[in-house]
């Protein structure tokens, strides 16, 4: 890799693109650290990989039919049968969890995407927006990041019911603001740029300028802080599912597992922990991935 | 002088008040979107039409949205909350009843995790790069997105379960002496720390870093300062500040690790006692416990804030 440190670097302000990678002066970085972000990285890699790939396949692979009754223990334990065990009502835990994932993961994956498309579209937006216009959304936003998520979507529960389209739709007035106040500085800062302020004066239009010059050049950022809340929205919607608050019976993602067999924690019974431990799994793993990408750009970029 | 570190903090305050008033709006809305729910929610299905209308006019719920925000928001003011809509008491009684023990878990939860984190923190940042901090920053790395109902299951599992320590259910009325008392929120205490500490530490360790990475510590370090003073004497006492403003924030992660904990302990605090009103669609209820959940959320994000204004020397002494 590029170890020469230059101060004064030809490209250090060209616009920089995805394809072209870093053309930022590169710090000489430690290769014992970079052996370290690789070990986090291959870590979160596996976890969340594994996890989107039983999303995908998870259906297909079950044994069982999600909701059928195939054994006569209840809270069974581990078994050739039933890998996983069996639930509060006898159902197979493996095809249950292997189901449950993709409510977990899909949801997720929705309520993120659609909250940095809000919040970047709208972070873009503001910045090509007249001054009051632009002060007006980003009020709006500020207010809206004030009230906890878990608030919001209780709030929003208690008035409508829990359904899938307003769980995702809690979630995401509570990460768009968020993300838009990431999206809308870098934004901010992008246009101040030379080259904007060049096709400004070739007299480009504010789609072009807001699509074509500002928005390759923060794409990286927005799909990290995505990453981010892909994250907390697993945490959110798993813990309104736990409550009895989110995705309601007979669906049920892999917090409405733990929520249901919550009656057998007495006993130690794996109906609880494995969906649990899933969960766990799957946020953890998608953090450190996060975390390693974000960082190596960070030390690419000192 | 003193007169801009005033004016910065009083801003501050107005700041808020205003978006605690725009978050009331926000949550007044929600809740009253659907028309005459209310009234049709406390009489049931099989009420009369005459029935609901009548308490449609008893509950003002026919004045305009206008009108019936100011009513609701000056009684907020004035302390009258209003009614519970599935029990009848007074919504100011039962939050009444329940916040102090919220408050009692909250505190125990924050004598117990600064402490820890503040020393993980400032160890991970003087041992930077080093093993202990690489070890240190997987571990509170995967804490921070351990959903809470993990990290109590598995809690009840080892110490209820196999170990026959500790009670699986808090049961705040039983308690009779201090062990009873410590056996009671170890769980609970022990669940809301796990997510707490990860975040604070994380977040001690990066504004600790901040400072041993400025010229002054640099500074310090060609005058041959060994490194444990160079963090305790030269480095800390700067990043005070930056630390109040982690912790400030990181207490507000509370808020949200409270109500599943009190959910799964079935503990008696304020968090339960809203997830009740949410399942029960108990609306008054519910928008107060939120008012009271947003305040305290723009208070504590308020005094990270001051503890970064007051902490800037810069801002003190022009």
């Amino acid at each position: 890799m590029n170890t020469i440190k230059t101060l004064t670097h030809p490209k250090a302000n060209t616009p920089r693109r995805l394809r072209h990678g870093s053309h930022l002066p590169v710090a000489a970085p430690l290769r014992r650290n970079r052996r370290r972000l690789q070990l986090t990285r291959w870590i979160g890699l596996g976890l969340f990989g594994f996890w989107i790939l039983v999303a995908l396949f998870g259906p297909l692979l079950a044994p069982y039919p999600m909701g059928a009754f195939v054994s006569d223990q209840i809270f069974g334990g581990a078994s050739l049968a039933h890998l996983l065990g069996t639930d509060y009502m006898g159902r197979d835990m493996l095809s249950r969890i292997l189901t449950g994932a993709r409510y977990t993961v899909g949801l997720a994956l929705v309520a993120a995407l659609l909250s940095s498309l809000v919040g970047a579209g709208f972070g873009m937006l503001a910045v090509l927006l007249p001054r009051w216009l632009e002060e007006a959304v980003r009020r709006v936003f500020d207010t809206l990041i004030s009230i906890p998520s878990k608030m919001m979507a209780l709030v929003m529960v208690s008035a409508f019911g829990a359904s899938i389209p307003l769980l995702i739709t809690a979630t995401v007035l509570s990460y768009a603001p968020g993300a838009f106040r990431i999206a809308h500085s870098l934004a901010a800062n992008l246009s101040t740029m030379e080259y904007v302020q060049v096709a400004q004066t070739r007299g480009e239009g504010r789609l072009y300028i807001a699509t074509r010059e500002i928005f390759p050049n923060m794409i990286q950022s927005v799909l990290t802080d995505m990453g981010m809340r892909f994250v907390f929205i697993v945490l959110l919607l798993s813990g309104m599912s736990f409550l009895g608050l989110g995705v309601q019976p007979p669906a049920a993602d892999l917090g409405s597992l733990v929520r249901e067999n919550i009656g057998g924690l007495s006993q130690g019974a794996l109906a609880v922990i494995a969906p649990a431990l899933a969960i766990g799994t799957l946020t953890i793993g998608a953090n450190l991935l996060i975390d390693s990408l974000s960082t190596s750009r960070a030390t690419h970029k000192e | 002088m003193r007169n801009t570190l005033l004016g910065l903090v009083s801003r501050r305050l107005g700041a808020s008040l205003l978006t605690l008033l725009m978050v009331s709006l926000v949550i007044f809305a929600i809740t009253s979107l659907l028309p005459g729910d209310t009234a049709q929610q406390i009489l049931g299905q099989f009420a009369t039409p005459e029935q609901v209308a009548a308490l449609r006019e008893q509950l003002g719920l026919n004045q305009p949205a206008v009108v019936r925000y100011w009513h609701w928001l000056s009684g907020f003011v004035t302390g009258d909350l209003g009614q519970s809509a599935s029990n009848g008491m007074a919504v100011a009684q039962l939050i009444n009843d329940r916040l102090p023990n919220s408050l009692i878990l909250a505190g125990i939860t924050t004598v117990v995790s600064v402490p820890i984190a503040i020393t993980m923190g400032v160890v991970a940042a003087m041992c930077r790069g080093g093993l202990v901090d690489r070890l240190l920053n997987l571990v509170t790395l995967s804490m921070v997105a351990v959903p809470e109902f993990l990290v109590a299951t598995l809690a009840v599992l080892i110490f209820a379960v196999k170990l026959d320590w500790l009670p699986a259910l808090s049961y705040v009325s039983t308690v009779s002496s201090l062990g009873d008392a410590m056996k009671i929120y170890a769980m609970p205490v022990l669940t809301l720390c796990c997510v707490l500490i990860a975040q604070m530490a994380r977040m001690t360790r990066a504004a600790l870093i901040d400072q041993l990475d400025s010229p002054y510590v640099e500074m310090a370090q060609l005058k041959g300062v060994p490194p444990i003073r160079r963090v305790m004497r030269h480095a800390l006492p700067n990043a005070v500040g930056p630390i109040a403003n982690a912790v400030a924030l990181s207490l507000s992660y509370l808020l949200g690790g409270v109500i599943i904990v009190e959910t799964i302990f079935n503990y008696p605090g304020i968090a339960s006692l809203m997830v009740d009103a949410v399942s029960n669609r108990d609306l008054a209820l519910v928008q107060a416990c939120a008012m009271l959940f947003c305040g305290t959320y723009l208070v504590l994000v308020m005094m990270a804030d001051v503890c970064a204004i007051l902490s800037n020397p810069r801002l003190r002494n022009r």
